[in-house]
Formats: structure tokens, C-alpha cells, sequence
């Protein structure tokens, strides 16, 4: 019995590297990567010089500053608030795509796929056509948490029977919920003038292209809420993988828990849909990956989500601005490229692994 | 006193009562056999016992108090609950599953204890070797046997489980009722969802027999496990008898082939 103490122990210290080095390198990686994104573009910015300015911004005299006359300007006007918003934003995707799938009980959940993002959309382009400014800045913002919440809700209660969600109920859910919001988008798109019209379609396209800082500064907090939040939750997420009742026996207050993370879902959907548009898939990959790399645990998922969604859309986010020179592809274009044959691919290991449509 | 006691419970479904004026107790330090036939209202007896079931009469008090005014993670450190089948959404280690029976004492002196009972318990379940399997992956009796590991790292004074034994071995189906016993005379108050009789009458201290949704009979297993009740409620002859001090409960079995009554459709077999 001693013996079996030690052992764990030992298995525990491994759990913790295990975990330090995860989050570690996924922290490394994500600097790594928003000091080339921010480089790279029409104008070239060596890494060092975009660590020169970052460094010189925050008052130390170290390091080459950006050499060409616009180096400066681009980075702090255009590059930076840019990288910044990418990861913020793929952030907020992967961890609601964490937090959904362990709400549902089914690894296929996904803002994009079940239609909450499409749901932020319509709210979102509701408030741009009728030019509404109830909270300033913030107004497209709550209008797409307000857009969120609701279809999350209906997502929810419209696919779940006996305290799980089947694969099939939840994709047909997600047609059914994507349809009616593109048929709200259309309705949209028709009342709205031209600049309406334009600003709609880049939404459902999906684009980093044009963050603000302003924009930065309403989406940055509603992340940091979300993930917070979704890092307080992720213990009790495990014990609602064994189903509703049985989470209940552990002292679960299910639907407490199931609201929150609701909740939280609608958030992070609305804070990357306000101003980037539809990003579908990331919640999808990030979150499968994680899990091929550091088992199912919630503790360790949710933020090595946020840090790998991160990592995963500022790169997109590069390929998708440099990958035709001159040329700015729409990011939630490049995202379901490559994440559809993705989900195609989980679909069939789903209907394999758990024998049948389950 | 007793630890666990309803009276007149009554649950029904579109209308259709599954059970009507049940009073039942469970003391601390007994053994508790819920036995009766297919739909006779035993899952949903225990799914009123353990909370999850709001009945449409009576009431159910633990360690006297309401049941339905314990918070969720209070009641999870007053009683574990094995269901029948217990799935998992995603491809947990099976010791992760039984230390999951760990989470209503985080946050208190006992957690410190959670390495120990978790190993204790994988031990008691035998479940020690399967401890870095992926639980999806195991067969239904091993699924069962983790199960009820987890239900005994939850360490909680009352112990519900349905039908743990359907899935096991012989071997096993011995273990967990003695490992279960054991935790009855340690002071718990255990109540077991079975269908074998014989393992009933070998490890209950009581018996209580439901039929369509009332109970039929309740008492020791001698004076329960008799064979005029139990053919009368399982609507088919039964014979009790005596081996080495052991009641065992047999169907009667060698007329019923050749007997026409026994037949239910006089239609033969296609291929016959």
C-alpha cells in the first residue's frame, strides 16, 4: 500500500512536469509567434528590431530599433494590435471549444460547428445595419454576447436527452441553428445599406484585417474574464464527463455548472466574433490536440486551449496575410479549409471508437 | 436510528404509478437487498433514495434531514451512489475515474487521506492493474468493478448501488458484496440492487422484496426467501433450499419444457 503512495507520488511530480512543460512551451511558442507575425508583412521587420521596439516602448534602451522610417508606425498601428487580436481571439475560440465539449459530453461540440458564432454574427450585424450605439465601442460587442448566449442556450436544450448529447442530434443541431442564422444574416444584408452590406460579408468571412487598438481594449477583457472563469470551472468539468446523474453523486450542482459554462461560452464566442467575424473550427482542432497530447484532465486542457488557440491563429492569421503577396485572405476561410476535412476525419474516429452514432 | 428512511414514496410516470406507499430504512451497519422482478420499481426506489428521483408522495430523510434540503456536495459526502452503467464522455485513466470519488472532500482535512483511499479502494474493487487503463476501453464487468472503486474513495457513511454484481464474474460478484458487507459492519448502511437471489440471501441482512411498486415482504433472508412468496411474485415456480447453511434460490426447471402451460405462444418455431 506504501508502495502504491509512493508510486502515485512519483506519477504525480511527472503530472506536474508534465504540465509545467506543456504550458511552458505552448508560452514560448505563442511569444515566439507574435514577435515573427508582427515582423512579417509588406514591410519586413527583422525579429530584433521587433523586440528592440517593444523593448524601447516600455522604457528599456536595449535592442535595434525598426530601421525603416514606417517600421515604427507599422508595427504600433497595424502589426501589433493585429497579433494581439489574433490571439486574443484564438484564445477565446479554443477555450470555449474546451469548455463546450466538456458541457456537451461530446468531443465534436464547437462554437463554429453547433452555430453560436453564426448566432454572435446575427446580433452583431443587427447592431451595425440599425446603427445601434447603446454602449459606444462596446455595443457590437454585447450585442454578439447577447446573440451567443441565446443560441448557446437553444444549442443546448434542443440536442441534449438523457444528459448527453449524441453526435448526430448535435450536428443536425448545428445545421438547423447555422440555417436560421444565415437566413437572419441574409434578411441583414438586404436592409442594410452598402457599407453595411460590405462589413457583413467580412464578418461571415471571417478577418483579422483592420483591428483597432480600441478594439483590442473591449476584446481583451471579456478573454481575460472568460478564461479566468473558465480555469475556476475546468475541475468540475471531469466529473460531468461521467454524465449528469453521476456528476450529481460527486456533489456537482449540474445545472449550476451547466449555466455558467454557458455562460462563459457566450462570452469568449462573442468576444473573438465582435470584430473578427466567423473563425469557425479552431475551438474543434485545439482542443483535440491538447487532448492527443495531454490526456482529457479539464485542469490542464483549458489553458493549454487558450495558449495553443492562441498560438494556432497568429500563425493562421500570418499564412493568411502573406501567403499571396498583396493579398489579405479571409482567416475563417484558411480555418475551415483545413478544419473541415479536420472534423470529417474526428467524425469518422467518433463513429468508430464509441461503436455506432454515440 | 436509522440513517436512511423514506416513507410513503410514491413516483409515477405519464401517469403510470411505479411506486405507491413505500416505506423502507436503512440503518447504519446493515446490508440492504432491494430484490423483486423486472419493473417492479427497484432502480427508481434507489433513484428516490439517492435524490435523483423527486417522488410524487412521501418523503426521504438522511441522517435526519430533508433530502431535497442537503446542497449537492453535501450530500456527496453523505452517500455514494453506483448506477447500473456507468459511462464516460471522454478517455479518463481509471485511476482518475476513482480519485473523481475524491472531489466532495477537496477543500478539507480529508483530502489529505485521498492518495491513501484511493489506493485502498482501487485494491478493495481489484482494480489495482487496471489503474493507467483508458476506462472507455474496459469490458462492462471491469467498468463495473471501477465503479465501484470510485464509490468507495467517496468514503461517505451510506452506500447505494444498483445491480452492481450484473456484469461480474463469479469471482468478483463474491468480492464486491463481501467488500461491501464489510463496509456495513464498519457502520455503514449499504443498499444493494440485486437479482441473484442466492446472493441476497447469502450477504443482505435484510431483505426487502418489491412488487409492482409496493413492498411484498421485508425481513431477513430466512424469513423472506420463502418459496410460496417468491413464486408468487416472480410468477413462476421457485424452489428454496438449504446447502451447507447456505439458502440458495433455484427456478423450477425440468417440467417446464414438456409442460403446454409454460409455452407462452402456440405458434412453433419457424425452423422447427
Amino acid at each position: 500500500m506504501t508502495a502504491a503512495v509512493v508510486e502515485h507520488q512519483r506519477a504525480g511530480i511527472r503530472a506536474l512536469a508534465g504540465r509545467v512543460g506543456l504550458l511552458g512551451g505552448l508560452t514560448i511558442a505563442l511569444v515566439v509567434s507574435l514577435v515573427l507575425a508582427a515582423g512579417h508583412g509588406q514591410l519586413d521587420i527583422p525579429p530584433s528590431e521587433v523586440l528592440g521596439s517593444l523593448l524601447h516602448k516600455i522604457g528599456i534602451d536595449l535592442g535595434p530599433v525598426p530601421q525603416h522610417p514606417q517600421g515604427e508606425n507599422t508595427l504600433w498601428q497595424v502589426r501589433f494590435p493585429r497579433v494581439v487580436m489574433a490571439a486574443l481571439a484564438g484564445a477565446a475560440l479554443a477555450t470555449a471549444g474546451a469548455l463546450m465539449q466538456g458541457v456537451f459530453g461530446n468531443p465534436l461540440a464547437e462554437p463554429g460547428v453547433v452555430g453560436v458564432s453564426a448566432g454572435a454574427a446575427v446580433a452583431a450585424a443587427t447592431a451595425i445595419v440599425f446603427q445601434l450605439t447603446f454602449a459606444g465601442t462596446w455595443t457590437v460587442a454585447v450585442c454578439a454576447f447577447v446573440g451567443g448566449l441565446v443560441t448557446t442556450m437553444l444549442v443546448y436544450y434542443m440536442s441534449r436527452d438523457g444528459g448527453r448529447t449524441e453526435v448526430v442530434t448535435l450536428v443536425l443541431t448545428g445545421i438547423a441553428v447555422n440555417a436560421v442564422a444565415s437566413a437572419g444574416l441574409a434578411f441583414l444584408m438586404f436592409l442594410g445599406d452598402t457599407q453595411a452590406r460590405e462589413e457583413i460579408v467580412f464578418w461571415q468571412l471571417g478577418s483579422l484585417n483592420g483591428s483597432r487598438w480600441e478594439q483590442v481594449a473591449v476584446v481583451a477583457p471579456m478573454v481575460a474574464v472568460g478564461i479566468g472563469a473558465a480555469v475556476v470551472l475546468a475541475p468540475k468539468l471531469d466529473l460531468l464527463a461521467l454524465g449528469d446523474r453521476a456528476a450529481r453523486h460527486v456533489g456537482v450542482d449540474v445545472e449550476r455548472l451547466r449555466m455558467s459554462v454557458i455562460v462563459v461560452v457566450a462570452l469568449l464566442t462573442a468576444a473573438a466574433v465582435a470584430f473578427c467575424g466567423i473563425i469557425s473550427f479552431v475551438g474543434l482542432v485545439v482542443p483535440h490536440l491538447i487532448r492527443l497530447l495531454a490526456g482529457p484532465g479539464h485542469r490542464l486542457l483549458v489553458p493549454a486551449s487558450a495558449l495553443g488557440g492562441a498560438v494556432l491563429l497568429v500563425l493562421a492569421d500570418l499564412w493568411a496575410r502573406t501567403l499571396i503577396a498583396y493579398a489579405d485572405l479571409p482567416i475563417g476561410m484558411l480555418t475551415a479549409l483545413v478544419g473541415g476535412p479536420f472534423f470529417f476525419w474526428l467524425i469518422r474516429r467518433a463513429r468508430r471508437t464509441a461503436g455506432g452514432w454515440a | 436510528m436509522s440513517l436512511l428512511s423514506a416513507r410513503g414514496i410514491g413516483v409515477s410516470y405519464d401517469g403510470h404509478p411505479i411506486l405507491a406507499g413505500v416505506d423502507i430504512d436503512v440503518r447504519a451497519g446493515e446490508l440492504v437487498a432491494l430484490v423483486g422482478p423486472n419493473g417492479a420499481g427497484k432502480s427508481t426506489l434507489l433513484g428516490v433514495l439517492s435524490g435523483d428521483v423527486d417522488p410524487s408522495a412521501g418523503t426521504v430523510r438522511l441522517d435526519d434531514r430533508d433530502l431535497g434540503a442537503y446542497p449537492a456536495r453535501e450530500l456527496a459526502r453523505l452517500r455514494a451512489v453506483q448506477l447500473q452503467k456507468q459511462g464516460l464522455a471522454f478517455g479518463f485513466r481509471v485511476e482518475e475515474v476513482v480519485r473523481m470519488g475524491r472531489s466532495p472532500w477537496h477543500r478539507t482535512p480529508h483530502e489529505d487521506d485521498d492518495d491513501r483511499v484511493v489506493a485502498e479502494s482501487m485494491e478493495r474493487a481489484d482494480v489495482t492493474d487496471l489503474a493507467q487503463r483508458l476506462y472507455p476501453t474496459l469490458s462492462g464487468g471491469e467498468q463495473a468493478r471501477a465503479s465501484f472503486a470510485r464509490l468507495l474513495a467517496q468514503a461517505t457513511p451510506v452506500l447505494m448501488l444498483d445491480e452492481p454484481t450484473a456484469a461480474l464474474d463469479i469471482r468478483h460478484q463474491e468480492s464486491l458484496l463481501a467488500v461491501a458487507r464489510e463496509a456495513a459492519r464498519g457502520g455503514a448502511a449499504v443498499v444493494v440492487v440485486l437479482h441473484d437471489l442466492s446472493l441476497a440471501a447469502a450477504y443482505a441482512d435484510r431483505i426487502c422484496v418489491l412488487s409492482r411498486g409496493r413492498v411484498r415482504a421485508n425481513g431477513t433472508p430466512v424469513d423472506v426467501l420463502t418459496s410460496e412468496l417468491l413464486t408468487e411474485v416472480y410468477e413462476h415456480p421457485v424452489e428454496v433450499i438449504t446447502h451447507d447453511g447456505n439458502l440458495l434460490v433455484v427456478p423450477v426447471r425440468s417440467r417446464a419444457v414438456d409442460n403446454a402451460e409454460e409455452v407462452r405462444c402456440v405458434t412453433p418455431w419457424p425452423h422447427a
